[in-house]
Formats: C-alpha cells, structure tokens, sequence
C-alpha cells in the first residue's frame, strides 16, 4: 500500500525576540500553536497526536518539558512525542510527525519546536567542564570557523563571500515580520566592518540568540480536501546521522548530507536540484555555511557553491533564493530554528510568505542540520499534490 | 554485565549547577506573587473545579484559563512519602513527609513538606495549614512547610480573585546541580596516563586501520573495540585554525589566539589545541608543530612551530 499523502494546512509563530519574558514556556509554544491552528482554521479536538522538539533539556534546564507542556498543547487524552536531534530537531520534529500522518497512524498531527534562550544556557549547556580534559578553546563559533577556514582552502572562496551572505539574510529579515533581528539600517559595509570574533568568521556573520516557537499543522488527503487555504505537500523528506568526529569525517561537506539530500531528492523525483527547486532555507548560523551546504545540497558543483552566493543567484530575486525569510542568521530559537526552516518552505509554496514570497515558488526545500555537523533533516514540499 | 571496571580507570566527581532563569507567565506570576503576599490562589477550569497551584491551559479542555480564586491556607492531606535523610536544598534540614495537600477550596493537591515528628504521626486525611516563611520573595518556598493543625475547613468557599498585587514577581532563579562520578573509561584513562609521561598514544582500529587520538575504546565507523594502542607525534601538522578574538570567561588566555586543528603524525584524525610560540596572524594550514608541556600538566599547554617546512596541502587534506 502506498504512503498517505501528506500536506501541510497550518502554520504559526511566534514574533522572535531576544527574550520573552512576558509568558513562561507554556504560553510561547501555546502562542505558536493557536497560530497554526488558526491558520488552518481547526480547533484542539481536530488534533489526533502532538510531536514536539526542542534541543538540549540542559538549555532551559527543564527536564522533559514536554510532560509540562501537554496541557499548553492540547495533548492530555492523545498520543505526545518528545523528538531530540540538536540544532536539527524543528526538521526531524517535522518529519517524524509527517511520517506518523503518511503511514496512517494519526491523520492530522500537531507538531511544534521551541526554544527559550534567554532563559538557557546554551553554552554552558554545550560545554560542561568534564574532569581530566582540557578546557574547550572555544564557544560554538570556534568550533565552525576552522571548517570555514578548510572550505575557504579547498576552494579558493575569497573572504568577502561570507559577508555577502549575511548581508542578503539580513535585508531578507526585514520583510518577515516574525524575524528577530530587523536592522533597518544595515549596509554590506557595516557587516564587513563588524569585529572579526573567530578569524574567518565576524560578529555579522553569526546567528542571534533567540525566543520563539514554530508550530505545523499536518494533515492526509481527506484533511487537506476540507482545507481552506492551499496546502503545501510533502514530496519528500529524510534524516540522515553520522559521528561528531571520525577518522575520514568531511567537515566541510558532511557525508550524512549528502545522502540526505540525494533521498529527499529521489523521493521527490528531483534531478536537477538547481533548476528544479524555486527556493530553500537552510540551516545557516554561520554565512559561509550557506556556500558549504549549496555544494553538499548538490545546488553546486564542490567548489562552487561560493560562485552562486557571489553572483547574486541565492538573493530573494535570483533564480535560486536562498533564505528568503532571513534564515536561521537573522533568528535563531535553536530548537526551533530547524522546523522555521521547514515551515519557511512550507509558506513559500503555499504562496503565503507575504512580503518574501518568491514569485511562483512551486517547489522548496527545507533543511536542518545539528550537532557537530552531524545530524541532517530535510524535506522537500510542493504546490502540487505529489503524483507517486 | 561482565566483571567490575578494573580499578585502574579514573574516577573523579562532576558537579554541574547552573541559575536557570523562568519567566512566569500571567497565572504562575499571580500564584507566586499571592504566596509572597500570604495569599494562596488557585484557577477555576471550564468544569468549575479549582486547580492549585494554578495552570494557565484547561487539563481537559486544553482553553486558555484566567479565573483566579483565592483558597484557604488549611487543607487535608491525600497521600505521603516519609523522608527519612533530607538532601541539600529541600524545604526542611530535619527528616518530614513528602505530602500531596489538598487546600480547603481546591480541587487538586498541591506538593510540599510536612513537618512532623515521625511517620506515626502522618495519615492520609489530617488537617494541616501552611506555614509561611518568615521572609517571603515570591516563590514555592515561600510556604516554608505545611504543619499539623486541628482546626476545621472554612465555612466559605474559594473567593474570586483579581490577580493584581503590588510588584508582581514576573520571573523566578530555579538552582539546578547535578552531582555525578564520571569516568573517562578504559582507554581514555590509558590516554589520560600515557600524557602524564609526556606521550600521546591512540589506538589503531582492527578493521580500517586509522588511529584514534584521543581513543574511545571504539571506532565510530566500523563498530569494534579498539586496543591496540600506537603513539602518535609527538609532531604534527596544523590542519586547519581559527584566531580567536573574544574572551571566555573562566579561560586565562590573552586574545589572540589561534584554536587549530591539529593531525599529529599517525594520527587518523585531529585533536584540536593552542598554536603558540608564533605571532597569531603568521599561522598557516599545513604549519609543522610540536606539543609544549609544563609542569605538572596534565596535557599539552599548546604547540609550537618545529621550524620544519610546512606539510604540502595534498598530504593533510584527507585529515581537515
């Protein structure tokens, strides 16, 4: 039997700020979800199952929230799952929720991410002192800015490309009103001026630090038959893993997601990325990673991804937008910021991304990745109800 | 299981605490802002019972919830759990009851502390009341335990309640710690040792051969023990770097300093450390380095140039 096909009738989030200190946890996912519920005009009832995401517990040091947060959700009396992959958890969220609807075990499924920042500790989180080892050198950006460094070798990128990339998010940011940073006045002078934190990479160049929550709707065939406004289906969607480090691990252009992308791919009939895709958002909290993943996305060939950034090609008016919304540099709710991503690309190709809407996105890709570049989440949805 | 770790593998205690911050919301906000004030409130739910401590979602209805009342500082107690050795940080220093309290007024029980002599003298049903403590800040604990009391429930029912008060308490300090014992395991003491003597040593996976520095008693790739142990270095090649130019707390290095990627000879992947010895804008990929060690430490404090010439680029790539 083949799978049920699965759309996508509901989206809602939260205005992303540096801190909500206005609601506790459960009224910011609360915020979310009545947004998508709204969105695709259902009520608690119509809700079969909840898959929630957010990343580590030691962020926010709420041990298993998802127990809390059943009641703020409209879980009590339904099936509630708790999905945890690091920064790439709002993807694999989504995902297993979209599984859980294509194999026909629930029919309309509520899945939702979150991430309350001001009230975490990532860092700390990410980095407990551990007895006999040497203090870490460095916070997350430390860790990325070598590989960024190893790409800019391997393929000659001149140093200006990263700045190019957070210019676009930036300017992208300000017209998607639920983005964290709008900064009216910003200039691509100010970004390369911005203070070199972690040699190759700048203060501009990185992702902010977030409160938000994104909330989906999914729902099958009979579901998206009632719904009011145009779904956004599901083409195709995959996770893939592999260790944080390996003897043969490609930092630069990880093999998990290359295999990731060549499924979703496969299942959405895609052959020709490039042409074949009218806008993706990807995961991107450091700018150069938006020319590292072009390649192992297969937008570009190894090498060139940074000759796409440079040409203009992944502006919002290119022929390949990329992170038309702002991306994951202009808001970052960790756990959150993986489903934005793919709820971005949802809105795209339902046509509703308001004033970053790309013209006649018809199909779009959303991306996630997490750990130490080792977990990857993507789905591909589309306009069209898939044929296969 | 197979026979206990061999006493040879390092042990030490992790202690991990941190502040975590909670913003409250409208209803905690009023809940916790009541008990500072001596006043405890619980939430009417669309079936009309009153939940306390209050909620801001309907248990059964999943609505938005907002309708305070105000409930009596004496209730029963429904069940009870005796505490014999009280820990660090719990409501009293002496043994009591864990106790579910159901507020004269409320639907719903509430968890705290009972302070009495024994475990004879705790039962399912008798009276008790709160017991304030003497300086309230608006939090849990503001209700320093609950006490034996005689007295009957009060005539009058929960009383509506605005929720309004005088300088709300709109977030809360939640102290967490978290006390562990952690072991590296075998092969990472193996490591952790051979450094003491100024050595690196992984170890060589039987299937594809690479070396793991630091090892983990494992190769990620193929999936089997790792023991046959190989020093590696004491020489490498930086495979890769970045300069950092901001400050962490806790850590004493002046900025800047360049954070690299470090292959050493043998080794199947890079270990990650200090380039020094070198103004930080003349490190390059591909620069030979060598381990710096001090007295007494336990690893190397950074590398520095060996004045080797640099490694060609196709001879570390495979390792960045």
């Amino acid at each position: 039997m083949s799978k049920e096909p699965v759309a996508v009738v509901g989206i809602g989030q939260t205005k992303h700020v540096a801190a909500r200190h206005d609601v506790s946890i459960a009224g910011l996912v609360r915020e979310a979800a009545t947004r998508a519920l709204a969105d695709a005009e259902l009520t608690w009832a119509d809700i079969d199952a909840v898959v929630i995401g957010k990343a580590p517990d030691f962020f926010e040091g709420v041990m298993m929230p998802e127990l809390y947060l059943a009641d703020a959700l409209g879980a009590v009396g339904k099936p509630m799952l708790r999905v945890h992959t690091a920064g790439s958890v709002g993807g694999s969220t989504a995902l297993v929720a979209a599984n859980l609807v294509a194999a026909r075990v629930h029919r309309t499924v509520l899945t939702l991410a979150f991430e309350k920042q001001s009230e975490s500790n990532a860092m700390w989180g990410l980095s407990l002192p551990v007895p006999f080892q040497q203090p870490l050198l460095a916070g997350a950006g430390g860790f990325f800015a070598p590989h960024v460094r190893a790409y800019m070798r391997r393929t000659g990128a001149p140093d200006g490309v990263g700045s190019l990339v957070a210019y676009k998010d930036r300017r992208n940011a300000l017209k998607n009103p639920y983005a964290h940073l709008h900064e009216h006045d910003i200039t691509l002078e100010k970004v390369q001026a911005s203070p070199m934190l972690w040699d190759p990479i700048r203060y501009s160049e990185t992702c902010p630090s977030s409160d938000g929550a994104c909330a989906m709707v999914l729902t099958d065939r009979a579901g998206a038959a009632r719904s009011p406004k145009p779904p956004a289906w599901v083409h195709g969607g995959a996770m893939r893993s592999e260790p944080t480090l390996f003897a043969g691990k490609d930092f630069v252009s990880p093999q998990a997601g290359k295999d990731c992308a060549a499924d979703v791919y496969r299942q959405a009939g895609i052959t020709d990325p490039r042409r074949e895709i009218d806008a993706v958002e990807m995961y991107v909290p450091f700018s150069w990673y938006e020319p590292m993943w072009l390649e192992n996305l297969g937008f570009a060939e190894e090498g060139e991804g940074w000759k796409l950034t440079e040409a203009g090609v992944t502006e919002i008016d290119g022929d390949l937008p990329v992170n038309p919304s702002g991306g994951v540099l202009s808001t970052n709710p960790i756990g959150a910021s993986g489903m934005i991503r793919f709820a971005e690309a949802a809105l795209q190709v339902r046509g509703r991304a308001g004033e970053h809407q790309v013209p006649g996105a018809r199909r779009a890709l959303g991306h996630a990745y997490g750990g130490g570049a080792q977990f990857f989440a993507m789905w591909l949805v589309g306009a069209q109800e898939p044929t296969t | 299981m197979t026979a206990a770790s061999p006493p040879e593998v390092l042990r030490a205690p992790l202690v991990v605490e941190f502040p975590f911050t909670r913003s409250l919301g409208p209803v905690q906000s009023a809940f916790l802002t009541g008990l500072r004030d001596g006043v405890v409130l619980g939430v009417k739910t669309s079936d009309g019972r009153v939940a306390v401590p209050p909620v801001e979602y309907d248990p059964v209805t999943s609505e938005e919830i907002r309708e305070l009342v105000e409930v009596a500082a004496t209730g029963t107690v429904t069940t009870w759990a005796w505490n014999d050795r009280p820990r660090p940080q719990q409501p009293l220093g002496t043994p009591f009851a864990w106790v579910l309290v159901k507020l004269d007024g409320a639907d719903t029980a509430l968890l705290h502390a009972l302070d009495a002599p024994g475990p004879d003298a705790v039962r399912t049903g008798m009276r008790v009341r709160v017991r304030w403590a003497a300086e309230r800040t608006g939090a849990i604990t503001d209700i320093a335990c609950f006490e034996p009391y005689d007295g009957p429930a009060p005539k009058a029912g929960p009383a509506p309640h605005d929720g309004v008060f005088q300088d709300p308490v709109t977030g809360i300090v939640a102290e967490a710690r978290l006390d562990y014992v952690y072991s590296p395991g075998r092969a990472q003491t193996a490591y952790i040792n051979a450094l003491s003597e100024q050595r690196t040593v992984g170890e060589r996976c039987p299937s594809c051969h690479k070396v793991y520095v630091p090892p983990r008693g494992a190769c990620p790739t193929c999936g089997v023990a790792t023991t046959d142990q190989v020093e590696v270095g004491p020489a490498g090649t930086v495979t890769t770097f970045c300069i950092v130019n901001i400050k962490a707390k806790n850590l004493d290095i002046e900025v800047p300093y360049v954070y690299a990627h470090i292959a050493l000879d043998g080794a199947g992947l890079a270990l990650h450390g200090r380039i020094g010895g070198i103004p930080y804008d003349q490190v390059r990929m591909g620069l030979r380095v060598e381990p710096v060690w001090t007295e007494g430490g336990r690893y190397p404090d950074h590398y520095r140039p060996t004045g080797e010439p640099d490694a060609d680029y196709d001879a570390y790539k495979e390792l960045i």
